[in-house]
């Protein structure tokens, strides 16, 4: 499963000069009270806890002061090729940069050495302006042409993005393996709790009621009713149904606790509380291990069940 | 106030993929069954529930509440959740103790690592402006802190492969560790760097697992427990975000937490109450016999021991430590558990359990227990 955010970040003063100046290729320290020069700057004085009173701009080259080797770079770091993390001091600061430097080799990098910044070719008034560090001694990059801004005094830069992408496995437990493997049988397998008999469906690891493993699995019919309901009138990124359509809490014949899905086959209007649903699969052929095997429910056009059948299951 | 001491601990085997899901439920039942068991209580007589857990190692939102399931939350519960490990969620268990809202709290922390690639989904608990945006991974944070200390002369390339090969040994007794065995550090050495200066035995393992310990008011504590292990001393302390602007061959933050809670540390740089000058629920005191310290490589253990200021007489991670199994979120909490058991089952009279979070052990908590 992939999960991926773009989240998008107010600056505040500080860091927003410091990545405006990031677009115009200059890199800014904050002084603390102390007279040290931090680069990146701080937000607030670790000693007195007040904002930098002034930035100060620091040099574009330093000197390690550590580094680890990364062998085999992972999605998103700065280079997709081995490479050397490492602490940088800039010439002027008296605090280390993390980033990344393009050395080639292992062997090249070493505690002490010089390194420059490599700028990416366009700047956007973010961290990664910095492509990445490369040793003093390799061959200088071809003359850039200096951007626009470079000459006045920048606009803080108020927003940032910051994409996030991970990419998770998830494992079906033993009990949630039997119930995939029974719908895509076209079986709907539920498990029983052993302390109080409630019926689960789709299964839990434990009964949310006692704190045991389900133990027993039960087999219920492909019909149920409505316990609850809403109608969506909003579209939204992924929708697969035109609105407006019913999502409803279905309560299987048998069972304890209602699972969301879909009714369809009737007006929005006519759907209520009570009412008798009947699951219409997809044909054989397109069968998975997957809830989706079930397209939707729709209307028996039974009597409603009273109130009283399902009060205790809302 | 009244005293509080730990009371029962259990924790599940750290397996590298385990069968279970993110929600925890799996492995969460069979260690509550077995820690309430073990100190003869009931579901019904836990006052207080706290758990530490990260919906980003799940990969979903609110992860946690699933995993109160294994609970069964029926009739309502007292229940608390901490985005940490689940060492602060006994801190806060503590407290609520303390506060007389309950008197038997239990604690718990699980987390699925295998779920997700462990090294790169922790970048996301690094400043959002500056680090995070390059994805530097732990492994590699560590790493620059492993050669920092190499560099300075704080510790050697050897005695690292010293810790991971007591740890090892130390974890052949611990049927929950993932990684145990006889191995000799110069076999170790020959291994090739997975981040230079780091070698495989140098990182704890990933893994699945969790852990759980129940504290109990000092009445109910002499009632459950033969030899509690009485919480004498409780703190947590952090040092700055910003990894180029720490020293990170030591960690004032481990010194000062310790010093709060009643063993003196050494800081590093500077002597005497930690920065703030502000008092600690430890008393002062003796040094201790036993000590687990959550150090997920092998360089941490050794800074720790200095940070700490544990002597060569202090025995240090009978269990094997993180570096035999250390389940996200639930290591900490384990280390806790392994000191508390070390007094229960009268092997030590007063021992150190540690805990850390964040990069290059940025946050630290020292919880000081003995026996009466």
């Amino acid at each position: 499963m992939e999960i991926g955010f773009d989240y998008t970040r107010s600056l505040g003063p500080t860091l927003g000069r410091f990545m405006a100046a990031l677009a115009g290729r200059r890199i800014l320290g904050a002084r603390a009270a102390d007279g040290r020069v931090h680069a990146p700057p701080f937000e607030y004085d670790p000693v007195t806890s007040d904002p930098p009173a002034e930035l100060v701009p620091v040099g574009t080259e330093g000197t390690v002061t550590s580094w680890s080797w990364a062998p085999q770079p992972l999605e998103g770091q700065p280079l997709a090729h081995p490479f050397a993390w490492a602490l940088i001091r800039l010439d002027g600061a008296d605090t280390a940069m993390l980033h990344a430097v393009d050395a080639g080799s292992a062997g090249a990098m070493r505690t002490g050495m010089r390194v420059r910044v490599r700028w990416a070719s366009r700047t956007a008034g973010d961290i990664r302006d910095i492509a990445c560090f490369e040793p003093c001694g390799a061959p200088e990059p071809p003359a850039r042409a200096d951007p626009a801004n470079a000459a006045g005094p920048p606009e803080p830069v108020t927003m940032m993005a910051a994409p996030v992408r991970l990419h998770y496995e998830h494992t079906a437990s033993a009990t949630e393996s039997t119930f995939l493997r029974g719908l895509a049988a076209g079986r709907l397998l539920a498990q029983r709790c052993p302390a109080c008999g409630k019926v689960y469906i789709p299964p839990r690891g434990a009964c949310p009621t006692d704190g045991v493993p389900t133990a027993g699995q039960v087999e219920l019919p492909d019909h149920g009713i409505v316990t609850t309901f809403c109608v969506v009138n909003v579209d939204y990124p992924g929708q697969r149904v035109a609105a407006p359509y019913v999502a409803a809490a279905v309560l299987l014949d048998g069972a304890d606790i209602p699972f969301q899905h879909l009714i369809l086959g009737c007006d929005p209007g006519e759907v209520r509380m009570g009412l008798q649903v009947q699951a219409v699969w997809k044909p054989r052929e397109e069968w998975g291990t997957t809830m989706e095997n079930i397209d939707h429910f729709r209307p028996t056009g039974e009597p409603d069940a009273p109130y009283e059948s399902y009060a205790h299951h809302l | 106030m009244t005293d509080v001491a730990v009371i029962g601990f259990a924790q599940a085997p750290t397996v590298r993929h385990g069968e279970g899901t993110t929600s925890g439920v799996e492995m969460l039942v069979p260690i509550f069954a077995e820690v309430l068991r073990s100190t003869g209580l009931a579901k019904g007589d836990v006052g207080f529930w706290c758990s530490g857990s990260s919906d980003y190692l799940a990969g979903r939102a609110f992860s946690f509440v699933q995993a109160v399931d294994a609970i069964g939350a029926f009739p309502p519960i007292m229940e608390s959740h901490v985005e940490m490990d689940g060492a602060w969620a006994l801190y806060e268990a503590w407290v609520k103790i303390l506060t007389g809202e309950a008197d038997v709290a239990l604690a718990y922390g699980f987390g699925k690592s295998s779920a997700g690639q462990l090294r790169r989904v922790l970048a996301l608990q690094l400043d959002p402006y500056l680090l995070a945006p390059l994805w530097p991974d732990s492994v590699s944070i560590a790493a620059l802190q492993a050669r920092l200390g190499i560099e300075a002369g704080a510790w050697t390339e050897a005695q690292m492969a010293e810790v991971a090969v007591r740890s090892r040994a130390a974890a052949v007794a611990n049927p929950r560790a993932q990684l145990s065995g006889e191995v000799s550090a110069e076999k170790l050495l020959g291994q090739p760097y997975v981040a230079d200066p780091l070698r495989a035995h140098d990182c704890a393992p990933v893994g699945d697992g969790a852990a759980a310990v129940i504290l109990a008011s000092a009445p109910r504590a002499r009632e459950l427990c033969p030899r509690p292990a009485w919480i004498t001393g409780f703190e947590h302390r952090i040092d700055s975000a910003s990894l180029g602007a720490r020293d990170l061959t030591t960690a004032p933050s481990a010194a000062a937490a310790a010093l709060a809670a009643g063993v003196r540390g050494r800081a590093g740089r500077e002597e005497g109450p930690p920065a703030g000058g502000r008092g600690g629920s430890g008393s002062g005191g003796p040094g201790v016999d036993v000590a687990e310290l959550h150090a997920p490589f092998t360089h941490q253990e050794i800074l720790l021991r200095g940070a700490l200021g544990l002597g060569d007489d202090v025995r240090v991670n009978p269990s094997g430590g993180a570096l035999c199994g250390n389940p996200m979120f639930a290591a900490g909490l384990a280390r806790i558990g392994s000191a508390a058991q070390e007094i229960m089952s009268g092997r030590a009279d007063r021992a150190l359990g540690h805990a850390t979070s964040g990069p290059a052990l940025q946050q630290n908590l020292v919880c000081v227990l003995e026996a009466r």
